[in-house]
C-alpha cells in the first residue's frame, strides 16, 4: 500500500516535460497572437486614419467615391476641398482588370501546355522560369516597363508613353508568373484518371482538356486570376512608374492617369500628418485595404464552392 | 479453470468469456475497469475490462477497426487529443486515467512501440540517448552504458556498434524497428506496448523481432497488438480477442487457439470469420 | 471541321502561346542581364552613390538591402516560427484557430504599400523612430510574417505524423517533441523557405520607401560602433536600399547615368534571388542528405 501511495505521488508530480510544455504552448501562442495583433493594428489604423477625412473633414463619402477632381489643396465653389477619388479607383480597376483579361489566357495557356501537352519541357524550362520570375522585385518590372514599354507605347501611339496601357503591359508580365504557377497547380491537382477516362472514350486531346481538365479545374484557375487581380491592384511602384501620374480621369489608354497605389507613393511624403491632404491619402489607403480583403473574401467564396462541387 | 461467463445487455446479447487473472492467482501490473473511448460522437470502445499479468505478453487480437489498437492506445493516453476516454486504467494500483497524473511521467512507464517504425532523424545512438539526456542523464560514461544494454536487449548491438553515429534513417526495417524497441526500454519503462510492431517486417524479421520480445518478457510486461495469429500463438501467454468494441474473449493462448468458448473466437482464430 | 482538326488547331495554339510566353519571359531576363551586368564592376558594387554625377556605385544600398534583410529575418523568424508551431502542433480546429487562419491570409494578401505606409505611421510618426533601418525591418516584418509562417508549418506537416507519436511515446512533452525531433528534422525544408521568403525581403520595395527611408548617408565602414550615427551598423539612421534606389533615381531622375546604375541595380537584384534560390535549393538537399545518410 505504501509503495502505491509513493508511486501516485510521483505519478501526479508536476514533471519538468510538462512544465515545458506549458512554457511552449505559452510562447508559441503569444507569437501567433503578435501576428494577429499586427493584423488588427493595420487594418485599425489605416481605417481610423482614413475615416478621418468624412468624420473630422466632414467630406461626404458620395463625393469621395464618385468626384473626378482630386486636388485636396484646393476647396471648390462651394468651400468644399476637392477630394473626388474616382479617377484613381477607375485608373485601378481599369489596370487591373485589363490585366488580368490580357494575362489570363495566356497564363492558363501555358499552365495548360506546361501540364497537358509537353510536361517534360514543362517541368525542364517552363517551371523554373516561371517560379523564378514571380520572385522578380516589382520595381526591376517598373524599371523595364520605364526603359522599354513606355518608349514603345510613345513611339506607336504618341503622347508621353505613360498611361494605363504601359501600366497594363508591365502589370500583365508582373502577375503572368503569378497566374501561371498557380494555374499550373491547379491543373496538377485533377486527377490523372479524370484524363484517362474521357480519352478512353474515344475524345481528342484536346476536348479532354477543355470538357473535362479545365471544368475541373475551374475554381482553381479562379483562384489564380483573382490572386492575380490582387496582386496588380495592389502594386505600387511599378506602376506609379509607368503611369504617369496625373490624378484625372482616363481619357484614353495612352493618356498619363494615376491609380490609388500610384498617388499614395508620391503623396503620403508630401504632406502633412492630420492635415486634410493627408487624412485624404490615408482614405485611399482604406479603399486599397478594403479592396483587398473583397479579393480575399472572394478567393475564400471560390474555395468554399470549389470544395462543394468536389 | 476459472472463468467469469457473464452475458451482457441485450443490445449485444453476445456470448463473452473474460478470464480474471486475479482468478487464476496472476500478480497483476495494469487493469482497465469499464473504459470507453469516443472519437467525438463515435463510440470506438464499448467496454474494456481487462487484467495484465505481470512480466507476461498479452496478445491482443481480432479484425481490423474492432477496437485493439484504440484499447492499446489509450493504455498509456495517446488517444488523449483525439478522444475522450473514460473509465479507470490502474497502473499498480493508481488510476492513470486522471486528469492529475502527469501523462508524461505516467508515459516512461508505460513505453509504446508502433506499426511502422519511426526512429528520428538522428544518429543511431542519439535516438536512444537523447531522451535520457533531456531528463538529465548527462554522464557520458553511463549514457554509453544505456545505449550499449538497451541495443543488446533489443539484439541489435553486434549490427550497429560499428556505426553508433550513423544516421537511423538508413537503417533497414526491421532494424529500425528493434531500433525503436531499444528506444522506448532505454527509459526503463514497466510495460511496453506493442502496436503490431511486426505488420511492415518481412517474415525474417519478424521472427527475429519474436525472440527479441520472448527475451524481454524477463523484464517487461509486452501487450502486444497483432494481425498475425501465429504470432500471437507462438509469443504470448494470454490472449485477448476483441470484435466490434468490445472484448469477447480474454484467456490463456493455448486455451483461446485451441479451445475457444465463444463461437465469434472460433471462427477467428480458425480463419473462418464473416 | 472535325474534332481531328480541331484538336490539331487548339494543340498548336497552345504551343504558340507557350512559345510566346517562354519569349517574353526569356527576353525578360535577358534584357535585365544583358543591359545590367555591364554595369557590374568592383566600384560600382562598393562606391557610394553620387547624387548629380555620373559614375557613382551602389555601395552603401547593397550593404543597407543585406542588414535591412538580416534584421527583418532576425525579428520574423522566431515569430513566424512560434506562430507556425502553435498553429501545426497545438491548435485545436475550432473557430478561433479560423480567424487566426483568416487574419494571417489577409495579412498576407495586404499590398506592400499599405503595410509600408502603416510603417510609416506607426513607428516612423508615432513611435519616433523617424525614417530608419529599424522602421523598415520591421515592416518588412509585417510584410514577411504570413508567408514565412505559412512556409514553415508545410514545413511541420512534411514530418510524419509517427515521429510525433515517437517523441510523445518516450514521455516527451509535444514542446519537446517538436523542438527537438520535428524541428531537427524539418531543417531543410525550413531552411529552403526561409531562404525563399529573403529573396522576396530582399526585392521588396513599395513597404521600405517610407519606413526605411528614401536616402542613404554615407557610412563610414570602419566604425563599427553601432550607436555612431556614421556606423553602418547603427539601426536608427536612415537608410535606402538597393530597390527602393533603383526606384528613386527613376522617378526622380537627376542622375546622368541613372539608366545605367538602374540597369545595373536590376541585374543585381535578379542575381541576388537567383542565388537565393539556387542556394535554397541546393542547402535544402544538402542537408537532407546529410540527414538521412551517415
Amino acid at each position: 500500500m505504501k509503495s502505491t501511495q509513493q508511486l501516485e505521488r510521483q505519478l501526479k508530480r508536476h514533471s519538468k516535460a510538462a512544465r515545458l510544455e506549458s512554457w511552449g504552448r505559452f510562447i508559441s501562442f503569444s507569437a501567433l497572437l503578435l501576428i494577429v495583433a499586427v493584423v488588427v493594428g493595420i487594418i485599425g489604423f489605416v481605417a481610423s486614419k482614413g475615416i478621418a477625412t468624412f468624420a473630422t473633414n466632414h467630406v461626404s463619402l458620395w463625393d469621395f467615391l464618385t468626384e473626378k477632381t482630386w486636388n485636396p489643396n484646393i476647396k471648390d465653389a462651394h468651400g468644399n476641398p476637392e477630394v473626388g477619388a474616382l479617377p484613381m479607383i477607375v485608373g485601378s480597376f481599369l489596370i487591373t482588370i485589363l490585366s488580368a483579361i490580357v494575362a489570363t489566357p495566356f497564363a492558363i495557356g501555358t499552365a495548360v501546355f506546361m501540364n497537358e501537352i509537353s510536361p517534360n519541357r514543362g517541368a525542364k524550362i517552363l517551371q523554373p522560369v516561371t517560379e523564378l520570375l514571380v520572385g522578380i522585385p516589382s520595381v526591376v518590372y517598373g524599371f523595364i516597363g520605364l526603359s522599354v514599354v513606355v518608349p514603345v507605347t510613345r513611339a506607336v501611339f504618341g503622347g508621353s508613353g505613360f498611361g494605363i496601357l504601359s501600366g497594363t503591359c508591365v502589370l500583365f508580365v508582373m502577375i503572368l508568373p503569378t497566374v501561371t504557377s498557380m494555374s499550373t497547380d491547379a491543373l496538377k491537382a485533377v486527377p490523372r484518371y479524370y484524363r484517362e477516362a474521357s480519352l478512353a472514350l474515344g475524345a481528342t486531346q484536346w476536348q479532354t482538356i477543355y470538357k473535362v481538365v479545365l471544368r475541373a479545374a475551374t475554381p482553381g484557375l479562379m483562384t489564380a486570376v483573382v490572386f492575380g487581380m490582387a496582386r496588380a491592384f495592389g502594386e505600387a511602384l511599378a506602376v506609379q512608374m509607368v503611369i504617369g501620374n496625373a490624378a484625372l480621369m482616363p481619357s484614353s489608354l495612352v493618356a498619363p492617369a494615376s491609380t490609388l497605389t500610384s498617388v499614395l507613393t508620391t503623396g503620403i511624403g508630401n504632406t502633412v500628418m492630420g492635415s486634410l491632404q493627408n487624412n485624404a491619402l490615408w482614405s485611399l489607403a482604406l479603399v486599397l485595404l478594403l479592396m483587398s480583403l473583397v479579393f480575399n473574401l472572394i478567393i475564400r467564396l471560390i474555395g468554399r464552392k470549389g470544395r462543394m462541387q468536389a | 479453470m476459472l472463468t467469469s461467463n457473464d452475458v451482457r445487455d441485450d443490445e449485444a446479447m453476445q456470448e463473452r468469456h473474460v478470464t480474471q487473472l486475479t482468478d487464476v492467482g496472476e500478480d497483476i501490473i495494469l487493469s482497465t475497469h469499464d473504459l470507453h473511448v469516443f472519437y467525438g460522437q463515435h463510440e470506438a470502445l464499448f467496454e474494456g475490462d481487462l487484467q495484465f499479468a505481470n512480466h507476461k505478453i498479452t496478445a491482443l487480437i481480432g479484425p481490423s477497426g474492432s477496437g485493439k489498437s484504440t484499447f492499446l492506445r489509450s493504455l498509456n493516453r495517446m488517444n488523449d487529443r483525439i478522444a475522450t476516454v473514460t473509465g479507470q486504467i490502474m497502473y499498480r494500483g493508481v488510476d492513470v486515467n486522471q486528469p492529475a497524473i502527469d501523462v508524461y511521467e505516467m508515459r516512461r512507464r508505460v513505453g509504446m512501440v508502433f506499426q511502422r517504425p519511426n526512429p528520428f532523424a538522428k544518429s543511431i545512438y542519439d535516438n536512444i540517448a537523447f531522451a535520457l539526456q533531456l531528463r538529465g542523464v548527462t554522464d557520458r560514461h553511463q549514457l554509453d552504458e544505456i545505449v550499449e544494454t538497451s541495443l543488446r536487449q533489443a539484439a541489435l548491438w553486434d549490427q550497429v556498434k560499428d556505426e553508433l553515429n550513423k544516421s537511423a534513417l538508413a537503417l533497414s526495417g526491421g532494424q529500425a524497428q528493434r531500433l525503436c524497441i531499444a528506444r522506448a526500454i532505454a527509459v526503463k519503462p514497466d510495460i511496453l506496448l506493442l502496436d503490431e510492431p511486426a505488420s511492415a517486417l518481412d517474415p525474417v524479421s519478424t521472427s527475429q523481432l519474436e525472440d527479441t520480445l520472448l527475451d524481454l518478457k524477463q523484464k517487461y510486461t509486452i501487450i502486444i497488438v497483432t494481425h498475425n495469429m501465429q504470432q500471437a500463438a507462438r509469443i504470448s501467454d494470454y490472449t485477448a480477442f476483441f470484435n466490434a468494441g468490445r472484448v469477447l474473449e480474454y484467456d490463456t493462448t493455448s486455451q483461446i487457439f485451441t479451445n475457444p468458448q465463444v463461437k465469434i473466437t472460433s471462427d477467428y482464430v480458425s480463419g473462418n470469420f464473416g | 471541321m472535325n474534332s481531328k482538326t480541331q484538336n490539331k488547331m487548339a494543340i498548336g495554339a497552345l504551343y504558340g502561346i507557350a512559345g510566346f510566353v517562354v519569349l517574353i519571359l526569356l527576353a525578360l531576363l535577358g534584357y535585365i542581364l544583358i543591359s545590367g551586368t555591364p554595369q557590374l564592376s568592383w566600384h560600382f558594387l562598393t562606391a557610394p552613390a553620387k547624387a548629380f554625377l555620373k559614375g557613382g556605385g551602389v555601395g552603401v544600398q547593397l550593404f543597407n538591402s543585406f542588414y535591412l534583410l538580416f534584421l527583418a529575418m532576425l525579428i520574423s523568424f522566431p515569430i513566424a516560427l512560434g506562430a507556425a508551431i502553435y498553429l501545426y502542433e497545438y491548435a485545436k480546429n475550432n473557430w478561433l484557430t479560423t480567424t487566426i487562419r483568416t487574419a494571417i491570409e489577409i495579412l498576407s494578401s495586404l499590398p506592400s504599400v499599405v503595410v509600408g505606409l502603416f510603417g510609416f505611421l506607426f513607428f516612423v510618426v508615432k513611435l519616433r523612430l523617424g525614417f530608419s533601418i529599424l522602421s523598415g525591418a520591421f515592416a518588412l516584418t509585417f510584410f514577411n510574417l504570413p508567408l514565412l509562417t505559412r512556409s514553415i508549418e508545410d514545413s511541420l506537416r512534411t514530418i510524419s505524423e509517427t515521429q510525433r507519436e515517437g517523441g510523445l511515446a518516450l514521455g516527451l512533452s509535444r514542446w519537446e517533441t517538436v523542438t527537438k525531433v520535428i524541428l531537427p528534422a524539418a531543417v531543410p525544408s525550413i531552411l529552403t523557405g526561409v531562404i525563399l521568403s529573403a529573396g522576396r525581403v530582399f526585392g521588396e520595395a513599395a513597404a521600405l520607401i517610407y519606413t526605411a527611408g528614401q536616402s542613404a548617408p554615407a557610412l563610414n565602414f570602419m566604425d563599427w560602433n553601432p550607436f555612431n550615427i556614421s556606423s553602418p551598423l547603427n539601426p536608427m539612421r536612415p537608410a535606402e536600399t538597393l530597390a527602393v534606389h533603383i526606384w528613386k533615381i527613376n522617378s526622380e531622375g537627376i542622375m546622368p547615368d541613372a539608366k545605367a546604375i538602374s540597369s545595373g541595380s536590376s541585374a543585381v537584384l535578379v542575381l541576388a534571388i537567383l542565388i537565393f534560390n539556387f542556394a535554397a535549393r541546393y542547402l535544402g538537399k544538402r542537408l537532407y542528405k546529410r540527414l538521412t545518410s551517415a
